[in-house]
């Protein structure tokens, strides 16, 4: 079961673009909301109500700052992180019940609830932070790729896509077959220069990011000046109002 | 990484116990039938206790111990797996030592084979222990050459002291034990030694740039939870690492006594037990900080610029 397939039929996964995610967490919090009721068991969270608040998500958000030293271009990167599906995952290598696998048929990878024993190896293996541990549940919870979404006929074809890519309302998030070279998600990384997060790791990462883009410079002489008063009557009257309304 | 004491403890107990089982295995040849049946039974009830005990409480920090059996399936890939099958084969051939050596089961030529077997054994599970540390790549501390044979010296070195401890309460001779365990301790210094200067030296060339690859000028801005998440409670443990200087010394003043210790219970048998006392706080003290200096490469993503 923990060995991995040689080849899988598709490589499906998710391309983030980094230059128009806005950071607003609708991914995140739409993740949470489908997978507490969907493939595994619920993610539950610890003391939730108290000063400590926590529990397994399965994306999480980070906020980082890119200083340019030419000035320029310094700029504000928010930039989603959840499992990026390896090709060669030591997640699933390392899992020593087989309750961690990755699916031939389409290379997602995914936990058993009714086999993983909660012994945490898998996050151990993982250098992109991408297991948690469900303390009330006693077992590992990951991103499914949302497999009960993306493959469910009782959804209408458009809606057949993970969580996160639907409620994403910036199109950061594209989701596809990375294994296929005339995708959409194939083009769009080939396009933008989309990269791997430390790829001299080795664990062959499906999930792709493409970088910000370069910024363009702001035309300050294009904006105009604003129109000063010319005096007539109706200036006058406009001004009057401005005053009152301002109070002073 | 954070230190789960039930994994500490499992690691320095079982590892004390299969050392304690090797040395009984090896050197029951020499020592024969002529061994008393019940220092022979005390020993390898403590040796089995302490494994059984260990092997008890790493299934404490598991989500669902009842599940743990299912541990035993994934040999094929899985170092955790293997450790598992290594430790349960391990008993049987253990078991049937303890009866032949004893003398309830009268079979003196079944002795030798079966306590080379039983040492074997108890080798194997301690390596794989180590390499279920060792084989991570995500932790740079871990993957390393030396850590597999320092828990193999620990293993030795903590079961040798223990040997030396029931030998003296037993009134026997140690015979070829008593220059074994100062040696052990002098080896595990050595490699423990040359394990942190390897960590010291190493190339710390991950950065957060690699990792979200944007680039050497990038710096946390904010983190994406208000409080820690398992990542950070799991893997982003500091504590000890802060105090790492005084512990590692702190490490090596207790193998000197440990070794200083041993080498004089050759004239007073009985301070072999403050010897195994403090060996087994010094496997506590080196354990806690492998973990503690473990730094996990998802730790980039969370705020350090480099592992």
């Amino acid at each position: 079961m923990t060995a991995l397939p040689q080849t899988t039929a598709k490589k499906l996964g998710l391309v983030i673009d980094l230059d128009t995610c806005v950071g607003c967490q609708a991914c995140a919090t739409s993740c949470k909301e489908w997978n507490t009721q969907g493939y595994s068991a619920p993610l539950t969270d610890e003391d939730t109500r108290g000063a400590d608040p926590h529990g397994p998500w399965l994306n999480r958000i980070h906020g980082y700052e890119v200083e340019d030293t030419t000035g320029k271009d310094s700029r504000v990167v928010h930039f989603p992180r959840s499992c990026l599906h390896c090709e060669t995952p030591a997640c699933v290598t390392v899992c020593p019940t087989g309750a961690s696998y990755k699916r031939a048929e389409d290379g997602i990878v995914l936990i058993n609830p009714d086999t993983c024993i909660g012994c945490k190896l898998c996050s151990w293996a993982c250098p992109y932070g991408a297991r948690e541990y469900d303390v009330q549940e006693g077992v590992m919870k990951k991103c499914t790729l949302c497999v009960d979404r993306i493959y469910n006929e009782n959804f209408e074809p458009e809606d057949r896509q993970p969580a996160c890519v639907k409620a994403c309302p910036t199109g950061a998030r594209h989701f596809g077959d990375l294994g296929d070279e005339n995708s959409a998600v194939s083009q769009l990384v080939k396009e933008r220069g989309g990269f791997d997060l430390l790829p001299e790791m080795g664990y062959k990462p499906t999930n792709k990011y493409l970088p910000p883009r370069a910024k363009r410079d702001t035309p300050q002489a294009g904006i105009e000046a604003l129109p000063k008063g010319d005096g007539s009557a109706m200036d006058r009257l406009f001004k009057l109002a401005d005053r009152l309304l301002s109070g002073n | 990484m954070n230190p789960a004491y039930s994994v500490i403890f499992f690691t320095t107990a079982s590892g004390a116990g299969y050392g304690l089982l090797a040395l009984l295995g090896l050197t029951a040849p020499t020592l024969g039938q002529s061994a008393s049946p019940v220092f022979v039974l005390v020993s390898m009830i403590i040796a089995l206790g302490l494994i059984t005990a260990g092997l008890l409480s790493s299934t404490l920090h598991l989500g669902h111990p009842e599940r743990a059996w299912r541990a035993l399936s994934q040999w094929k890939t899985s170092w955790l797996s293997r450790e598992g099958v290594a430790a349960i084969l391990t008993y049987p051939f253990a078991l049937a030592f303890g009866l032949t050596w004893s003398g309830l089961y009268p079979a003196p030529d079944a002795i030798a084979p079966l306590g080379a077997i039983t040492a074997i054994m108890s080798f194997i599970t301690v390596f794989t222990t180590g390499k279920i540390y060792a084989s991570l790549k995500t932790i740079r501390a871990w993957h390393q050459p030396l850590t597999v044979p320092v828990y193999l010296f620990f293993a030795l070195s903590s079961g040798a002291a223990l040997f030396l401890a029931l030998s003296a309460i037993f009134m026997r001779d140690a015979g070829s034990v008593s220059t074994v365990a100062p040696v052990t301790i002098l080896a595990l210094a050595l490699l423990k030694f040359l394990y942190w200067r390897a960590i010291d030296q190493a190339t710390r060339d991950r950065t957060m740039g690699n990792a979200t690859g944007l680039g050497p000028n990038v710096r946390q801005w904010e983190v994406p939870h208000t409080t820690k998440n398992f990542v950070q409670r799991e893997m982003g443990f500091v504590v000890a690492r802060r105090h790492a200087k005084r512990l590692r010394a702190l490490f090596f003043f207790l193998l000197l006594c440990a070794g200083l210790l041993e080498l004089l219970a050759v004239r007073m048998p009985l301070v072999a037990v403050l010897a195994f006392g403090i060996t087994f706080l010094a496997a506590w003290v080196e354990r806690w900080l492998f973990f503690a200096e473990g730094e996990h490469v998802v730790t980039l993503f969370y705020g350090n610029p480099q592992t």
